[in-house]
């Protein structure tokens, strides 16, 4: 870089340090009040913690049924993002390889999830997980989320199929390779940067959703951490360091995967983003 | 300088195929039974719900045993005189037009200057952008504890002698909606940043250093290079603010649940409260079915709008 280090860039760098402290503010607040026992929050909103005591994080974690959320947004994640892989990458193959109206007319029905509001179909697909028993269980949040979120799934694995050179599966035919085969054994491990940012992106969405999750399992045992906090802040109205351990608690691990990874993580909200 | 902002591109071949065998090659024997899968959970999940909330739209279906009649345009008259509703709709619209002006302002700006040869860009686009990874509702409930009368917000104001700026940030009809607004725009705008900076990355340094040669000052380069080859980017980071802005839900739900009074209620939020709390699933229909109206209405506006803009240049 040409630039030197002159004052200018020197007050640059200061400028931004100083709005990135400003800006993690919050962040101080969160970590201190998780910390804190209710009088002390009372007396000082801002100040340290007079000592580290843990009993916060004890009482969110037995309360607020924590371990049990952890569990079940691992569950509802894990699967949820295992069949937009699996269902996605294969239409999105059908639909990018197939140059046929019919095929064109498809991939149109699909990005038009993209745009839809889940609102509109809220009511109707709340009945049908209703009258099918799936209400208050993993399976009603696995299938809307997988279903929800297939249009994008399907947009980021077609624009990445459609730049990718047809020869690695011309030569596998030639081979003799079937369908499924040649899907499986070449296409599939070509997707890779894209199915990691499919994963990442898929992933974050599921793990921080609401709305969906609080109707279908909220106030059951298979509720997903937003919703467990939700219910906790419900029966913790003016107790914030207790509430404040408990979405601690659900943050610390996200925070610690985004800042070990956080490269993947912008190149994939970046590359996903853009399409 | 590496990048730390690149995109996913496909591998390309080692050997070229032989040319002219292309099309006889084309594989054209990929079975759509593959494609099953995906369409039916998709059919399930999203088409047959979203076209039955459409139709129920014009009904005033309660789910009680007495069935459920066709009742025209008499929904969307009551959105037009229901006080929460017609209140619900004109935030949403603010909420949209604000969020998505200043989100992609703050992003555009945080991009550029963490586009440049900071000494710690990679440590400050870290942190920008870690509130958007956040649950927003984890995210409303922290900010409503900063915004508590005696929180810490207002005891940093009166701590540097802004008492007069010291509010009751959620609890004032006229200040809520703006307080719901800033937080949103501090959990994304790390988002906008992100998608700014890919296409800071995809703008040829030569251009930039040719120009410099040419004594064109920062501010013209910015101007006259970058900002115009910044509105695919632009494209999407402000469709993807306003979509979502448009629906915002959790982080009203969870700091203000509408009020006080209906001060911060949105289309989201009163149909959410309409179909589960009263359960008027037709009127709520008819308020989703609005709100899927503006989505298209603005996002097509939206797009004719800046390829306009992008031929032009």
């Amino acid at each position: 870089m040409r630039q030197r280090f002159g004052a200018a860039r020197l007050s640059r760098e200061v400028l931004m340090i100083v709005c990135a402290c400003a800006f993690i503010f919050p962040f101080y607040v969160f970590f201190t009040v998780a910390f804190k026992s209710q009088a002390e929050v009372a007396a000082s909103p801002l100040a340290l913690p007079t000592s580290l005591n843990w009993e916060n994080f004890a009482t969110a974690w037995d309360r607020g049924e924590l371990g049990t959320a952890y569990v079940n947004s691992i569950v509802v994640v894990a699967l949820s993002v295992l069949i937009l892989v699996g269902f996605g990458s294969l239409a999105a193959y059908v639909l990018s390889r197939r140059l046929s109206r019919l095929s064109t007319l498809t991939y149109l029905v699909f990005l038009l999830g993209l745009m839809i509001p889940l609102q509109l179909g809220m009511v109707p697909l709340y009945q049908v997980m209703n009258s099918a028993n799936l209400l208050g269980t993993w399976t009603s949040l696995i299938l809307f989320e997988a279903g929800h979120q297939l249009p994008f799934t399907i947009f980021l694995y077609a624009g990445f199929i459609r730049a990718l050179p047809r020869e690695y599966e011309e030569a596998a035919r030639v081979d003799g390779a079937g369908a499924i085969t040649m899907f499986r054994k070449i296409v599939f491990p070509l997707l890779r940067p894209i199915t990691g940012t499919v994963v990442i992106l898929t992933g974050i969405t599921t793990w921080n959703d609401f709305l969906t999750p609080l109707l279908y399992v909220g106030g059951s045992n298979q509720q997903t951490l937003p919703v467990a906090i939700y219910a906790f802040r419900g029966e913790f109205a003016t107790d914030w360091g207790v509430l404040f351990a408990g979405m601690a608690i659900a943050i610390v691990p996200l925070l610690i995967v985004y800042f070990l990874l956080q490269k993947y993580f912008i190149i994939g909200f970046a590359s996903g983003i853009k399409g | 300088m590496t990048s730390a902002v690149t995109t996913a591109t496909p591998p390309r071949p080692t050997q070229p195929a032989p040319s002219g065998s292309r099309r006889s090659l084309t594989p054209a024997g990929v079975p759509y039974a593959l494609l099953l899968p995906a369409f039916v959970l998709y059919a399930l999940v999203v088409l047959y719900p979203t076209l039955s909330g459409a139709l129920y739209a014009f009904t005033d279906w309660s789910g009680r045993a007495d069935g459920t009649t066709f009742i025209g345009l008499e929904n969307f008259a009551e959105i037009l005189s229901d006080v929460a509703a017609r209140s619900a709709l004109r935030n949403s619209l603010i909420i949209a037009v604000t969020v998505t002006a200043v989100q992609t302002l703050v992003g555009l700006g945080l991009a550029l200057v963490l586009h440049s040869s900071l000494v710690t860009r990679n440590v400050l686009r870290t942190l920008f952008f870690a509130p958007a990874m956040l649950p927003p509702v984890i995210i409303a409930f922290l900010w409503t504890f900063i915004l508590t009368p005696q929180g810490p917000l207002n005891t940093v104001l009166r701590a540097v002698g802004l008492d007069f700026l010291a509010q009751n940030w959620l609890g004032e009809s006229s200040l809520a909606l703006w307080t719901v607004i800033g937080v949103v725009i501090w959990q994304n705008a790390g988002l906008t940043m992100v998608i700014y900076l890919a296409g800071l990355q995809g703008i040829p340094a030569e251009l930039n250093e040719s120009s410099e040669l040419d004594g064109a000052t920062w501010w013209q380069r910015t101007r006259l290079i970058t900002v115009p080859l910044l509105i695919p980017a632009t494209t999407v980071a402000m469709s993807l603010t306003l979509i979502s802005s448009l629906k915002l839900f959790d982080q009203v739900f969870a700091m203000t649940g509408g009020g006080p009074g209906y001060s911060t209620e949105t289309l989201s939020v009163i149909m959410y409260k309409e179909a589960f709390v009263s359960g008027r699933f037709g009127y709520s229909a008819a308020i989703a079915l609005v709100l899927t109206m503006i989505v298209f209405a603005f996002a097509m506006v939206q797009l004719g709008a800046l390829r306009r803009f992008e031929v032009d240049r």
